[in-house]
C-alpha cells in the first residue's frame, strides 16, 4: 500500500520527528517500499490465528510490593541537559495565558 | 609453558591462569597492545577502559595469589557491544542522541561479568540502537572486517565481531533482536549465540525491540561460548521477563557427542537464494553432521517465509514505542533553541537519531497507528504464532535444525546501505528463530570456495535446549578442525 504526504507528516508528528522536507520525501518512497514488501501477509487466512505478543511461557511476574534501592535524585539528574531545583527543566509547555 | 596471548581460547586462557603461565595483566596487556596495532584499521571500538582493564586484572592477579577466586575465569578480559549499560562509562548505542551519557548502574550482564572477575576493556561499536546488519548505521563510523578490511564485519554487533576475530579480545557480548549476534559472528568467522529469550537478563540493555532482544555471546570456539553464556544467564529479578531458573553448566557434558541425533534441513531454504559458495560450505557442514552420527531428515517451515515481514513490523512498532524515551530531557543531547516543549523534543529526536533509527521509528508508529493496527502489528503477531507452531511440529521428529545463518558472506561497505529492504533480507535465516524465541547458535563452516570468507552453519535448538545446541556445535566444530588453526585467522597482520 502506497504511503501518501499527508501520512508521513501525520506520524512524523505523532512520533515528535521533526524531518526536513527532503527527509520527508525520502521516507515516502522508503516506508511505500516496505509496506509493499510486508503487504504478502495480507495474503494469509489468518482469522483463526491467535497472536503472540512475546514468546515467554510465563505471565504475570509479581513481586513482594516494598520499597528497594534506587538512585539519590543528585544521581537521577546527573545526566540531564538542564535542571533546577532538584528537577529537570525543559522549555514552556503551556501558553501563557 | 607460554601460551598465546592474542590467539588462545578463553577457556585456554584460564587454564594458562591456573597453571600459573600467565597473569591476567600479561593477557590484559595484550589485548590492549593487539587493539593498538589493528584497531585504527578495524574501528571495533567506541571507548576503551585501558587503566580500568588494568587494574581489575592487577586485582584479579592479587585474588588468584591469596586463593580467593571469583569463578574459573577470574581475570580473563572481555569487552562489550556499547548497548549494555556500564557504570560510570561511557554508553551511546552508537548515537549521537546519547552521546555524553553516563550510565550509573551496570547491565546485569556486566555486573555478572564484574562478579566472574572479568576485567572489562571497553564497549564496542555496533548499528545505531543495534538497528543493521553492517554497524553502517553507527553515527560513529563503520566497522571494518579483519579479513577484508573493504567489507562489512555485520551487525549489529559488528565491532564485537571485527575485534573478537582480529585476536582483540577472547570474547565479547553482543545483542540479537534479528540476528545481531549470529550474522556478524557469521561474517567473521566466529561463534554467535542466540540464546533463548528469557535465559539472559535485559536489565541494562538499552531496549530496542523488548519481545525480542536478548545477549548473547561472541567467541572464537564452541566451549568460549557455552562458558560465556553460563556466567551471565540465570534469573535476574531486575527482568520480568527473565526465566524464574538457573542456568545449568553448558561446558557439562558438551564433548558427549551426537551420535542418533536427529537434526533437521529446512526444505523451503534448500538451495534458493544463497550464494554458490555459502550452499557448497553448508553442504558440507551436513555431511560432516552425518558423519559424525547423527540423523539428516527433511523438516518443513512453510511460515518462516512470512518471517521477514512480521518482524519489520513487530521490531519497528516496539522500536517506536522504546525510543520514545529519547526526548532531550533527562539524559542525552537537547537541541539548542526550541520554543516550547514539543518542538525542543521533535528538534532533538531528529537531530540526534540516524536515518535509519528514524526510519524504522516512523514504519513502526505507522504499523501502531488507529486504522492499521489490526493489518499490520495485529497480523504480523499472528505470522509469530504460525512461526511457533511450524517449529513446534518440527520438533515431533527432530531434535535440532540447521541451515545457514546467512543467504551470503560479508558483503562490501556501501553495497547495501542505500537500499533498506536489500539489507533487511540479509537477516531472512535468523529473524524467524527470535520471533520464536528458540535458542540458535552461528559455528564457523570454514571459508567460502567463491571468495575465501567466512560462512556459518545455523543450529536452531529447541527454547531452553542450549545444551543440545552446545553438544552439536562442538561436535561440528571438533571434527571440522578449523577454529583455533592460523585458517581461522584473518589475513590482518599480512595487510598491515
Amino acid at each position: 500500500m502506497p504511503i501518501d504526504r499527508q501520512a508521513v507528516d501525520h506520524v512524523a508528528r505523532l512520533a515528535r520527528l521533526d524531518l526536513s522536507d527532503e527527509e520527508r520525501e525520502r521516507m515516502q518512497a522508503e516506508l511505500t517500499q516496505i509496506l509493499e514488501h510486508v503487504e504478502k501477509i495480507q495474503t494469509l487466512d489468518l482469522d483463526p490465528v491467535q497472536p503472540t505478543s512475546q514468546a515467554l511461557d510465563l505471565s504475570n511476574v509479581m513481586r513482594p510490593d516494598v520499597a528497594g534501592p534506587c538512585l539519590t535524585q543528585a544521581e537521577a539528574l546527573a545526566n540531564a541537559p538542564d535542571q533546577e531545583d532538584g528537577r529537570f527543566r525543559v522549555p514552556r509547555i503551556l501558553e501563557e495565558t | 609453558m607460554s601460551v598465546d596471548l592474542t590467539w588462545s581460547s578463553a577457556v585456554a586462557l584460564a587454564d594458562a591462569l591456573a597453571a600459573g603461565d600467565a597473569t591476567s595483566v600479561d593477557m590484559t596487556q595484550a589485548c590492549i597492545d593487539r587493539a593498538d596495532a589493528v584497531d585504527d584499521r578495524l574501528h571495533a571500538y567506541l571507548h576503551r577502559t585501558n587503566e580500568r582493564a588494568l587494574e581489575q586484572a592487577r586485582a584479579a592477579d592479587d585474588r588468584r595469589k591469596n586463593g580467593n577466586l571469583l569463578s574459573r575465569f577470574d581475570g580473563v578480559p572481555i569487552a562489550y557491544k556499547d548497548i549494555f549499560a556500564t557504570k560510570d562509562v561511557p554508553t551511546t548505542c552508537a548515537s549521537r542522541i546519547l552521546e555524553g551519557w553516563i550510565p550509573p548502574y551496570d547491565a546485569t550482564v556486566v555486573a555478572r561479568g564484574h562478579a566472574a572477575g572479568l576485567p572489562m576493556l571497553g564497549k564496542l561499536n555496533l548499528d545505531e540502537f543495534a538497528m543493521g546488519s553492517s554497524t553502517e548505521n553507527s553515527g560513529f563510523g563503520t566497522s571494518h572486517n579483519p579479513w577484508d578490511l573493504e567489507r562489512v564485519p555485520g551487525g549489529s554487533s559488528g565491532g564485537s565481531t571485527a575485534l573478537v576475530a582480529a585476536g582483540g579480545v577472547p570474547w565479547a557480548w553482543g545483542t540479537e533482536t534479528g540476528g545481531s549476534v549470529r550474522q556478524p559472528a557469521s561474517l567473521c568467522g566466529l561463534v554467535g549465540v542466540k540464546p533463548t529469550y528469557g535465559l539472559v537478563s535485559r536489565y541494562g540493555l538499552v531496549a530496542f525491540a523488548s519481545s525480542l532482544d536478548q545477549a548473547g555471546p561472541i567467541t572464537r570456539t564452541v566451549s568460549d561460548a557455552a562458558a560465556l553464556l553460563g556466567i551471565a544467564a540465570g534469573h535476574d529479578p531486575m527482568d520480568a521477563t527473565s526465566y524464574p531458573r538457573a542456568a545449568p553448566d553448558y561446558l557439562d557434558g558438551i564433548d558427549s557427542g551426537i551420535e542418533g541425533m536427529r537434526i533437521g534441513i529446512v526444505k523451503e531454504f534448500a538451495g534458493e537464494g544463497s550464494q554458490p559458495g555459502v550452499r557448497a560450505g553448508i553442504e558440507d557442514a551436513y555431511r560432516v553432521l552425518e558423519k559424525l552420527g547423527a540423523e539428516l531428515e527433511e523438516v518443513s517451515l512453510p511460515s518462516f517465509e512470512y518471517g521477514i515481514s512480521a518482524y519489520y513490523l513487530i521490531a519497528p512498532a516496539e522500536a517506536s514505542s522504546n525510543l520514545a524515551r529519547f526526548d532531550g530531557v533527562r539524559y542525552g543531547y537537547r537541541t539548542a533553541e526550541a520554543k516550547d516543549v514539543v518542538e525542543m523534543m521533535s528538534k532533538t529526536r531528529d537531530e540526534g537519531f540516524g536515518d535509519e533509527v528514524k526510519r524504522r521509528i516512523m514504519l513502526g508508529t505507522y504499523a501502531l497507528s488507529a486504522g492499521y493496527y489490526d493489518a499490520y502489528y495485529g497480523k504480523a503477531q499472528k505470522i509469530r504464532t504460525l512461526i511457533i507452531q511450524d517449529l513446534a511440529k518440527a520438533y515431533e521428529s527432530v531434535d535440532l535444525i540447521v541451515c545457514p545463518t546467512t543467504p551470503s558472506t560479508a558483503f562490501k561497505i556501501g553495497e547495501k546501505s542505500a537500499d533498506p529492504l536489500a539489507m533487511y533480507l540479509s537477516d531472512i535465516f535468523t529473524v524467524p528463530v527470535n520471533l520464536a524465541g528458540n535458542a540458535a547458535i552461528s559455528v564457523p563452516c570454514g571459508v567460502s570456495a567463491d571468495d575465501g570468507l567466512p560462512v556459518g552453519l545455523q543450529i536452531i535448538a529447541k527454547s531452553l535446549d542450549e545444551a543440545t545446541m552446545f553438544k552439536a556445535a562442538f561436535a561440528f566444530e571438533q571434527s571440522l578442525g578449523w577454529a583455533g588453526t592460523d585458517a581461522s585467522r584473518p589475513p590482518l597482520d599480512g595487510a598491515a
